[in-house]
């Protein structure tokens, strides 16, 4: 049983996009084939206890799940259906070839429907996660830091558009690709950081979702090879990421950039990432995805933290406060005054965020303030401040090191 | 296919306040925008001003409403003219649109709008 629920979570993790989008192909209506994936994921913790796990989960899946959605359709009367037809493009619809996996080209028309400039900001983001990365509502909730029910509402209103102002299923055309692909790449990213330091859950890293990223980042990157953006973007996951298996202990615990065993770091995704960081900032201006791979590359090339260059992580980040504005960026740039200059300087670049309402239930906020207070001696305000840390997470390993930190704070009250 | 209603917005003051030789550069526009899509344009006109619109609310009973001088909307930018066209998608329907004199003007643009269904 243990086996199957893993081999199911495990599906659900590398599997769900191509499900969804090869069933989009058969339902042409986006909520009926995340009811019907769901349906094959639902059906698969039931049967393979007994059938045995298949060979290729994903293709089982897929083809449970299309097999849903034609016997629904079959069911259901032209009357009685709510949206009109996704628009796509006729094409030889081959059936699931069971020897062959699904092309990375189906995931790419669900990614380009969600992330559609027609739609907003925020509803592209929370689509792509919803529908590509399948993400529960509550899931892309906690990620954007609002109700369950503003987003349930944003992803209802978002799928309604799509149908009904008829937004095409399909990958735009070269002259609209550039533009698109830029929004495609917030989403990405968006995908990348929340995997990177997972909103909820038992682990801190969601490798499926990082992974996920990463493997849509080369996709685009392969797709635009001209584009200095892609190639940034996924150099700024790469590095990034190259750190990921010191960033928690063999027995789970969070482990700090201060203590990481950097000669554990992925030197083969760093020395990817830096190549592709120094062709992009040839090729162009530095983007808000340069500037943030040159940050992780500082780090990455940091024989310590100690020995790191926070006055060139600072000016880094001056420079991305400037491109792309964002109380998240003024967050981080603080975190780097406080390590360049101390924790009193630090502690006063955060106070003007304390008022900044998108942080106000922004955990790293409260950990960053407790930080800085702990290191100035001030007990019962660092302990405070942990607390509200400690509140704000749903991550268990971010939980247990707080927790730490705050028992540490408590002894010296 | 289906049918989208373009609607195009801008100032009054900037309208009528245009050039000959700008006038003439969105009369051309429009023309363009017509021989380009041929057939997908249903329809469309330019609007009279808003000083000529008559509006009608429900009145005190029924039958007998209130009608007022002025558009329905007080707004600084007004709907100035229409196109109906037929477009296979919103992408299709974005891409023509695109090609409207009044999207590169800084005082005015155009929404589109599906038509909804009867079926």
């Amino acid at each position: 049983m243990q086996d199957v629920a893993a081999a199911v979570d495990l599906a659900h993790r590398e599997e769900w996009a191509k499900v969804v989008a090869a069933t989009v192909r058969v339902t042409r209506d986006l909520d009926l084939a995340q009811e019907c994936a769901q349906d094959a994921y639902a059906q698969a913790l039931r049967s393979w206890p007994s059938a045995g796990i298949p060979l290729r989960p994903g293709a089982w899946l897929t083809t449970v799940a299309r097999n849903r959605a034609r016997d629904l359709l079959a069911r259901e009367s032209a009357f009685r259906r709510a949206m009109p037809l996704l628009v796509m493009d006729d094409e030889p619809g081959p059936e699931v070839d069971l020897a062959r996996p699904t092309v990375g080209d189906e995931r790419l028309q669900l990614i380009f429907i969600c992330a559609h400039p027609a739609l907003s900001g925020e509803a592209r983001v929370a689509l792509t996660l919803r529908l590509v990365c399948g993400l529960t509502t509550a899931e892309v909730a906690r990620a954007f830091l609002v109700q369950e029910t503003t987003m349930a509402a944003r992803i209802t209103r978002a799928k309604k558009k799509i149908a009904l102002a008829r937004i095409p299923y399909r990958v735009p055309n070269r002259q609209d690709l550039p533009e698109r692909v830029g929004a495609v790449l917030e989403i990405v990213h968006l995908i990348f950081t929340t995997g990177h330091a997972a909103p909820t859950g038992e682990h801190l890293i969601r490798r499926d979702l990082v992974d996920r990223a990463v493997e849509l980042g080369r996709l685009l990157h392969e797709l635009l090879p001209a584009e200095p953006d892609p190639a940034s973007l996924l150099a700024m996951m790469l590095i990034t990421d190259a750190r990921s298996s010191t960033r928690t202990s063999a027995d789970g615990r969070l482990v700090l950039l201060s203590h990481q065993d950097r000669g554990r770091w992925d030197a083969a995704l760093i020395n990817e990432g830096v190549g592709l960081l120094t062709w992009a900032l040839a090729a162009g201006p530095a983007s808000r995805f340069a500037l943030e791979a040159a940050i992780a590359a500082v780090h990455a090339e940091s024989p310590s933290i100690e020995d790191t260059d926070w006055a060139e992580i600072v000016g880094l980040y001056d420079l991305l406060r400037d491109c792309w504005p964002n109380p998240v960026v003024d967050l981080n740039r603080a975190v780097a005054v406080g390590l360049r200059d101390g924790p009193a300087p630090g502690l006063g670049e955060l106070e003007p965020l304390l008022s900044e309402p998108a942080l106000a239930t922004y955990g790293y906020l409260s950990a960053a303030r407790a930080d800085f207070l702990r290191r100035l001696g001030r007990w019962s305000e660092a302990a405070a401040a942990y607390r509200e840390a400690l509140a704000l997470t749903d991550n268990e390993v971010e939980r247990v090191l707080l927790q730490d930190r705050l028992d540490e704070v408590d002894r010296q009250l | 296919m289906a049918k989208y209603l373009v609607l195009i917005y801008g100032n009054e003051q900037r309208w009528d306040s245009r050039s000959p030789e700008e006038q003439q550069r969105i009369n051309d526009g429009h023309q363009a925008f017509n021989n380009n899509n041929g057939g997908a344009v249903l329809f469309g006109a330019e609007l009279g001003a808003t000083s000529t619109a008559t509006s009608l609310r429900a009145g005190a009973s029924p039958g007998h409403p209130t009608i007022t001088d002025g558009p329905f909307l007080e707004t600084k930018e007004v709907l100035g003219g229409y196109y109906l066209l037929e477009a296979p998608d919103l992408d299709a329907a974005i891409a023509m649109s695109k090609q409207l004199p009044e999207v590169e003007t800084d005082h005015s643009g155009v929404e589109v709008r599906p038509l909804q269904e009867m079926n």
